[in-house]
């Protein structure tokens, strides 16, 4: 089977545009672009939202969610008196193990998940409920591990689109990210929401510019300098893996769907559909992987030799 | 005993679900082999707990890693909760039915002092909140009849949005305002700081996840810190602990980083006593101690 990864987007992880949208103006603009986001998903008759986020941490290297029907709810850890996601999603387990596999493969340590009463995270459950409300698209979503660097999450986005081709889906790439990720560490009357400070707002302008022309590849290579000047939403891993499930070029037709504050955040919706045109010069300052080798632990190696 | 309201003791009590998994109580689905790594720490838990039998309660205070908060400090402020608890990173090893009571004067009182004191608090009081595994983790293993009710305080984010040195100021602020309102409110409270020490993970887990072939520190730089703080701890020197906590979290990696251990020495008003070691023990290469504060028994042997 040969499928493909037809078209990638970036969504924030934040719950409020779902859990209250009418209390600022922000949050229901981004519930609002949601929409155009979802209509245009479902005309480019994929078969599959693939979600990598960064609101599902995990320690022993990558999980997959393998339950065909995960259900249960969610109550934010900051911001529960906004009340309660209840969720009921349909997963595609049969991606999920070929994924496993195709991770497995490349070196990773990789396990899919499929527990009653799993807690699901908020990312995946706002932008599916955003996007995928109904459900007609199953999904799949890979954990974000807490020390994978650079290296490691390519080649986890590699084994993405690996499976794939495998299984021949027809796949949208999701990055559920934040770009700036400093939320304010006191509670705020929500209609004063803003970026929390210029500095952030300015970098996350930047990054925009470059995903407005479609330079995902570009994006990628900068996400390190980015995450250290704006504290980019677990240094933008959730980027370089798109990066690498869409094929690392620059080769995009990108939309900024949307840009607001959310508790002082960076929310972004970002689509990127791939386009013959040329954009121009790459230049390649990082690292590329195609196989994971494991933990650089250098002292406990040196120990044992 | 002249104070009423007071901590009767203090406790590092580390949450590796881990611990819960290889005990196999009728709370958790999953069934360990108990092939043994990580007897070291159980045997701690099981002194604690024997030395615990002889020391009177009310409540148990947790601060737990494991409800992570970026505005500020919260309280669970709904007096009970029952549900399940399934693990995000290790769901293999922790699927635990739980029920617990929450003392809400308590949790509203500390929350007044906190707040008081300047920091930002919040109460939870959403009905539906899954409680966070750590709490229940070290609730369960520091008593398992969970027959008390308990106050659980999140895990402020200020330590990882602006410095360890500024998180552990705030954590300070916290400390002194639980200790005000336990003397206020007339509690004999236990507290459990809930964090591991040194916190770097290997990434790979073994077929039996509790092969003890496979269990071992990450590497040596985590043991020598870890073994440097628990000698500040058996030497009664808790304020050079909170001291040297900003480089030790950033050294070794540590769960400290979340506050909990700093929460708890300011609570206790940084004793001078010698704490107690029941056992250390690393879980997928994190270093782990089981320690006590018996701040009652030294009360008792000076004579207050
Ligand atoms: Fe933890």
């Amino acid at each position: 089977m040969n499928g493909e990864v037809i078209g990638g987007y970036l969504m924030p992880y934040q719950p409020l545009p779902v859990l209250a949208p009418e209390a600022n103006p922000g949050w229901a603009s981004l519930a609002k672009s949601a929409e155009a986001i979802r209509a245009e998903i479902e005309a480019s008759g994929a078969d599959l939202l693939l979600l990598f986020s960064t609101r599902w941490v995990s320690i022993i290297g990558h999980q997959m969610q393998a339950d065909p029907n995960p259900e249960w709810w969610v109550v934010d850890e900051d911001f529960h008196e906004f009340g309660t996601l209840h969720y009921s999603l349909r997963m595609d387990p049969e991606l999920a193990t070929c994924y496993r596999d195709t991770a497995r493969a490349r070196g990773l340590h990789a396990r899919t998940v499929a527990y009653h009463g799993f807690p699901l995270d908020i990312g995946t459950i706002t932008t599916l409920r955003l996007i995928n409300p109904d459900n007609r698209i199953p999904a799949s979503v890979v954990s974000c591990n807490a020390y994978s660097d650079r290296a490691e999450t390519l080649v986890l986005g590699k084994a993405a689109a690996d499976a794939v081709r495998k299984t021949g889906r027809k796949a949208i790439a999701i990055g559920v990210t934040a770009l700036s990720d400093r939320m304010f560490s006191r509670w705020i009357d929500p209609g004063e929401d803003r970026i929390h400070s210029q500095k952030d707002d300015e970098w996350n302008r930047k990054l925009l510019e470059l995903l407005d022309d479609g330079r995902l590849e570009d994006v990628s290579q900068l996400a390190r300098e980015f995450s250290r000047q704006a504290n980019g939403d677990s240094r933008m891993k959730a980027i370089w893996w798109l990066a690498a499930t869409m094929g690392q070029h620059n080769n995009y037709a990108g939309t900024v769907f949307d840009y607001q504050p959310v508790w002082g955040t960076g929310a972004a919706m970002v689509g990127l559909q791939p386009d013959e045109r040329d954009a121009g010069d790459l230049e390649y300052d990082e690292d590329d992987a195609e196989f994971f080798h494991g933990d650089r632990n250098v002292l406990a190696t040196q120990a044992n030799e | 005993m002249s104070h009423p309201g007071r901590i009767v003791a203090g406790v590092l009590s580390p949450h590796p679900p881990h611990l819960i998994y290889a005990s196999n109580p009728e709370q958790n689905e999953p069934r360990s082999s108990q092939a043994g790594a990580w007897n070291g720490l159980l045997d701690g838990y099981e002194k604690l707990r024997a030395e615990l039998a002889s020391v009177d309660y009310d409540v148990l205070i947790v601060h737990t890693p494991h409800w992570k908060t970026h505005t500020g400090h919260h309280f669970l402020g709904v007096p009970h909760f029952e549900g399940k608890s399934v693990d995000p990173v290790f769901p293999n090893l922790f699927r635990y039915n739980f029920r617990l009571d929450v003392d809400v004067e308590l949790s509203e009182a500390i929350h007044d002092e906190a707040e008081a004191a300047g920091l930002s608090t919040r109460m939870m009081r959403n009905p539906e909140f899954r409680v966070d595994y750590g709490t229940i983790t070290s609730c369960h293993l520091v008593h398992p009849a969970l027959n008390k009710p308990v106050v659980a305080i999140s895990s402020a984010r200020t330590a990882f949005d602006y410095s360890n040195a500024a998180g552990d100021q705030e954590m300070l602020a916290l400390g002194q305002a639980t200790r005000r309102a336990i003397a206020a409110t007339g509690r004999r409270a236990l507290c459990l700081a809930s964090n591991s020490l040194s916190h770097r993970h290997f990434t790979e887990e073994p077929e039996d996840p509790e092969d003890p072939a496979f269990e071992h520190a990450y590497n040596a730089n985590q043991t020598a810190w870890d073994r440097h703080i628990l000698a500040l701890m058996r030497a009664g020197e808790s304020r050079r602990i909170f001291d040297e906590m900003p480089d030790y979290t950033e050294q070794c990696v540590a769960e400290t980083k979340d506050g909990c251990l700093s929460w708890l020495l300011a609570a206790m008003d940084f004793p001078t006593m010698a704490a107690k070691l029941h056992g250390y023990g690393t879980v997928i290469g994190t270093g782990n101690a089981v320690v006590s504060w018996n701040l009652d028994a030294a009360r008792e042997e000076v004579g207050v």
